[in-house]
């Protein structure tokens, strides 16, 4: 073999892909050729673990116009002739070298995902993952991400609407930040990534390419990496300023029929936007890297080849039309410069002036091998789901309130207002429902539509049940939604895992995308785009799997959204859903609740709403047991939900999602500035299941007196069950049973809100 | 009415005035590029927020050369209304057209919220349709939204009743609670002494219907459409 292991180390090939590229070639590749391969084979570019697994997961559906790997981004017709483009990425490996611009050139990659396609960027939104805070170097991490964000999507003028934050210690010197971006287009106007058409010119605009982010997409994030400082100079970084030019002069270009398509230059570079572009169009392609701009001198080609420089476009102008098109970046005061043109041939040549410095077939080049690995259920596993609740002491009525208090104080409930604050989530006027609540709702102008977006993972139900933890994140997605009022229609996502040569993670891997599968079939919401983001570990230490799941759904009225907030004073709290067994008991007796037919407020559990709980851990040091999530009662709850929002009778509705039910309800009264009186509960059980249980689905709603019947109605249609909790009222949070002497929970509002407020020290 | 909306590169609340003047207001507007050197059958200019050159530098410092700007110099002199909101306000004090200067807030933070804001003075072009004294529900959402300006500039403003929005509680409290950003007499809103420029950290235009939060932005839009 002519090259040394040091060599195929830096390209993350391994040796008997070498054989198969000089197999095809027949012949020894050349170093660029090299380098190409090395970023275009990368788990990155080429998904080659985790293709055969990604297949598994339904990405069809009636409005799905664009699926998977077919373009930058997904595409969801949502009628009046408009196009709702999505994506979500993740940037982990950077973030964790370099917190803010890792971040930040995160936020600026998913967005030019979006705009390539030619639709206006108008949503982004954040799922994060970092160790606990109590340590420094994670809240490093932590300022530098939210800063990063902050500073590259404000530039932008781009509304962060939402996302979510988790802590816990598997995620130290590992975070996770993955970006989603959402944009509009007309569907007639939507651009392709094909570079097609024999002597149509490619041309490279925005920012000079440097020797930033070398060996970004094979080495960063496609290995595991032990001293992180040496791989400072792979991360990039960001310009906002030109990318907001680029956004609006690509945004111009889309609407002219002066090119072929757009590819922007993300992970590999020039490598990776020209080769897949030209493998959409079917040809070849020639281009000359002494035409392309540098910021450096002396700068090699494969060094320009594999540059990931941030802010650069690749356009495919038709010719003729070049002037034209120069034209118009030129008023943006954007640089552009031709540097090749498609061939009719099937090769990929780059050259340096007169001399070749690779060429190869592009078929090649875009298809690496992919491997099907061993799965291995780990045995560390089976002793974790076997956890018995009996084992652990249940709260005593008196350490109720204080316990309520501790979980609203947990920075993995606690408001995050300290967070998305420091995002602008109001610019481009469509923000309805800001960030806080189960999801956002923006308005889409000149229609009576809205869309409603979220994103959710619970990492600890994926590391104690890989399958349930995919099932639920799809399930707790779509329930997010329908909290909202909207019907949910996609799904885009970001499967983070550990090293999937592992034959453990690659079972965590297989049984989410299973688990996750089930759900999308079961609820019928197709995966139109996401991103894989393996080798997540440091120092050997796997991370949580954790699947994030962006979502999203349909508004048809924008003023029949809802929050999570309760609203009027006398207004009737139910619960839909919950392993609550229900029996009906005589002596539901206060005025309100009369036509409660369905409802009652015995409140009865078995122990599993407790495995993998936030309590279980929090209170009992405890990272055990299994999520539980009846899927066919789950797809019911929505189905009930979205129908009686739809008929505009519910206030608020609320995911019961970490720290069970008596935190949902406090939220929602915080939210609200209002309180909570439910004086009638009769628990027969365990207090801690079902004050702090996580059984799904548990969603709580609050409705007017008048509106019992029809609430009623629509749950015995669906045959979900109905628990009568209480009523809003009043400054107070009261959980109390009329039997016993002294209320479970009594606390005044404004206690909780400033436990639940400030919980989140940064 | 026709407003002149001002686009420098970087600009983003350009749409965002748009669509409050043009589609909720029923007023004509028109976007002009930086690059332009004429401001002739407008109304009133608006410069809207952004950032404007990336902010790079300085806020406002590279927009206050853009080739427009020697335009608005002249329509403010010639008495012309110009309204500046959060770039729009820092380029407008780096122009000169308004005293002061906007600094890093106090928390070295980004944020964006909701604020309160009392009506100081409603006598001027920008605020003669609210009460004095009312309070306004109008978001923020800046960095370097800290205003200050040297003692004696702040009394003179203050003599010259050039204060026309302060930050303030609900009910209407001027408070070190209620100042976002540690702006010096909790100012959101000043007017040049002629009293046709306005620069507010506040973004009127993010507050023009009941569905996004709050209709509160349009009394400023009207005061200016009712005075033409």
């Amino acid at each position: 073999m002519a090259v040394s292991k040091e060599i195929l180390d830096k390209v993350a090939l391994n040796e008997r892909e070498y054989e198969l590229i000089v197999q095809q070639l027949g012949r020894e590749p050349t170093e660029v050729e090299l380098g190409m391969f090395g970023s275009l084979w990368s788990e990155h570019c080429g998904y080659k673990h985790s293709k055969p697994l990604l297949k598994l997961l339904p990405s069809k559906g009636k409005h799905v116009l664009v699926s998977p790997g077919e373009e930058n981004a997904g595409v969801i017709d949502i009628g009046d002739g408009q196009v709702v483009v999505m994506k979500m990425e993740s940037h982990n490996h950077p973030s964790a070298i370099e917190p803010y611009q890792g971040a930040a050139t995160g936020v600026g990659g998913i967005v030019r995902d979006i705009f390539t396609m030619g639709a206006r960027p108008i949503a982004l939104l954040n799922s994060l993952r970092f160790g606990t805070l109590t340590e420094s170097h994670n809240r490093y991490l932590f300022n530098g991400v939210v800063g990063g964000i902050g500073a590259y999507g404000n530039c932008l003028g781009i509304p962060d609407v939402g996302g979510e934050v988790f802590f816990a210690d598997c995620y130290s010197a590992n975070p996770l930040v993955n970006g989603l971006c959402l944009g509009i287009a007309e569907k007639d106007k939507l651009v392709s990534a094909k570079a097609s058409g024999a002597g149509n010119l490619l041309m490279l605009v925005g920012a000079d390419t440097g020797r930033d982010g070398i060996h970004g997409a094979s080495g960063l994030a496609s290995r595991t990496f032990e001293d992180e400082q040496e791989l400072r100079p792979t991360v990039q970084v960001g310009n906002p300023f030109l990318e907001k030019l680029l956004i609006e002069a690509c945004l111009e270009l889309a609407q002219t029929d002066w090119i072929v398509g757009m590819q922007d230059l993300g992970a590999a570079g020039l490598t990776s936007a020209v080769m897949e572009s030209i493998a959409r169009g079917g040809g070849g392609m020639e281009i000359d890297v002494n035409k392309v701009p540098r910021r450096e001198e002396n700068m090699t080609p494969y060094e320009v080849m594999l540059s990931e420089s941030q802010e650069r476009m690749l356009v495919i102008v038709k010719k003729g039309y070049e002037d034209k098109v120069e034209g118009l970046l030129d008023k943006w005061e954007l640089r552009s410069d031709i540097i090749g043109q498609v061939t009719d041939s099937d090769l990929a040549i780059v050259k340096e002036g007169e001399k070749i410095v690779a060429q190869t077939p592009v078929n090649l080049l875009v298809s690496p091998p992919f491997y099907r690995l061993r799965a291995k259920k780990p045995s560390w596993l089976s002793e974790l789901q076997s956890f018995d609740a009996s084992t652990v002491p249940d709260v005593k009525p008196r350490q109720c309130n204080s316990t309520l208090l501790r979980l609203l104080a947990s920075p993995n409930i606690a408001s995050k207002e300290r967070v998305y604050r420091q995002y602008d989530h109001q610019v481009m006027n469509n923000t309805v429902v800001f960030p806080g609540s189960d999801a956002a709702v923006l308005r889409i102008k000149g229609t009576k539509k809205g869309i409603s977006l979220t994103t959710d993972g619970n990492g600890r139900y994926c590391y104690l049940d890989p399958f349930l933890g995919g099932v639920l994140a799809v399930a707790e997605a779509a329930r997010n939604l329908v909290c909202s009022g909207a019907e949910p229609l996609a799904i885009t996502d970001c499967l983070n895992f550990g090293n999937p040569e592992k034959n453990d993670v690659y079972y965590q891997l297989k049984e989410c995308i299973k688990g996750m599968a089930r759900a999308c079939r079961e609820m019928q919401i197709p995966v139109i785009s996401g991103n894989v983001s393996l080798y997540n570990e440091t120092k050997g230490e796997a991370i949580y799997p954790t699947p994030v799941i962006g979502m999203v759904g349909i508004v048809n009225d924008i003023h029949r959204y809802c929050t999570m907030s309760f609203k009027d004073e006398g207004d009737l709290v139910f619960l839909l859903g919950g392993p609550f067994s229900l029996k009906r008991r005589s002596g539901v007796r206060s005025q309100e609740s009369k036509g409660l037919e369905a409802s009652d407020s015995r409140l009865e559990t078995n122990e599993d709403g407790l495995g993998g709980s936030e309590y279980l851990e929090l209170v009992h040091g405890l990272v055990k047991g299994r999520p539980t999530i009846d899927l066919d009662l789950e797809r019911r709850v929505q189905k009930l939900l979205l129908e009686a929002i739809r008929q505009g009778f519910v206030k608020a509705a609320h995911d019961c999602s970490e720290g069970g039910l008596a935190v949902a309800i406090a939220e929602s009264c915080i939210t609200g500035n209002v309180g909570f009186r439910g004086e009638d509960w009769r628990i027969v059980g365990r207090l801690d299941s079902v004050f702090f249980g996580e059984p799904h689905p548990s969603v709580i709603v609050s409705v007017s007196p008048k509106s019992i019947a029809k609430l009623n109605r629509i749950a015995r249609r669906w045959r979900v069950p109905l628990t009568w909790l209480g009523k809003v009222g009043g400054k107070r949070l009261l959980i109390a049973d009329s039997h016993q002497p002294k209320a479970y929970i009594d606390l005044p509002l404004g206690r909780a809100e400033r436990a639940w407020r400030n919980g989140l020290k940064v | 009415m026709k407003f002149g909306i001002i686009v420098f590169p970087g600009t983003w609340s350009d749409q965002d005035c748009y669509y409050a003047l043009h589609d909720i207001l029923g007023q004509g507007a028109d976007y002009i590029w930086h690059k332009e050197t004429q401001l002739s059958g407008y109304d009133c200019i608006v410069l809207p927020g952004g950032f404007s050159y990336g902010d790079y530098l300085r806020v406002g410092a590279i927009a206050r050369f853009s080739p427009i700007m020697s335009a608005v110099e002249q329509f403010a002199h010639d008495g012309g209304l110009v309204i500046g909101i959060c770039n729009g306000f820092q380029i407008l004090c780096e122009a000169g057209l308004l005293p002061g200067v906007l600094l890093p807030s106090s928390h070295l933070q980004y944020r964006c919220q909701w604020v309160n804001l009392s009506v100081e003075n409603n006598h001027s072009s920008f605020s003669s349709k609210c009460d004095k004294k009312q309070v306004l529900r109008i978001p923020i959402s800046h960095y370097e939204g800290n205003y200050y300006a040297d003692e004696l500039t702040l009394e003179e403003l203050e003599a010259n009743r050039q204060v026309v929005f302060r930050y303030s509680t609900l009910s209407g409290e001027i408070s070190e609670d209620a100042n976002p950003n540690g702006s010096l007499h909790n100012i959101a809103g000043v007017v040049n002494k002629e009293g046709n420029v306005l620069g507010m950290m506040p973004h009127p235009e993010r507050a023009c219907e009941p569905l996004l939060g709050s209709e509160d932005g349009n009394l400023i839009w009207e005061s200016i459409i009712g005075c033409l």
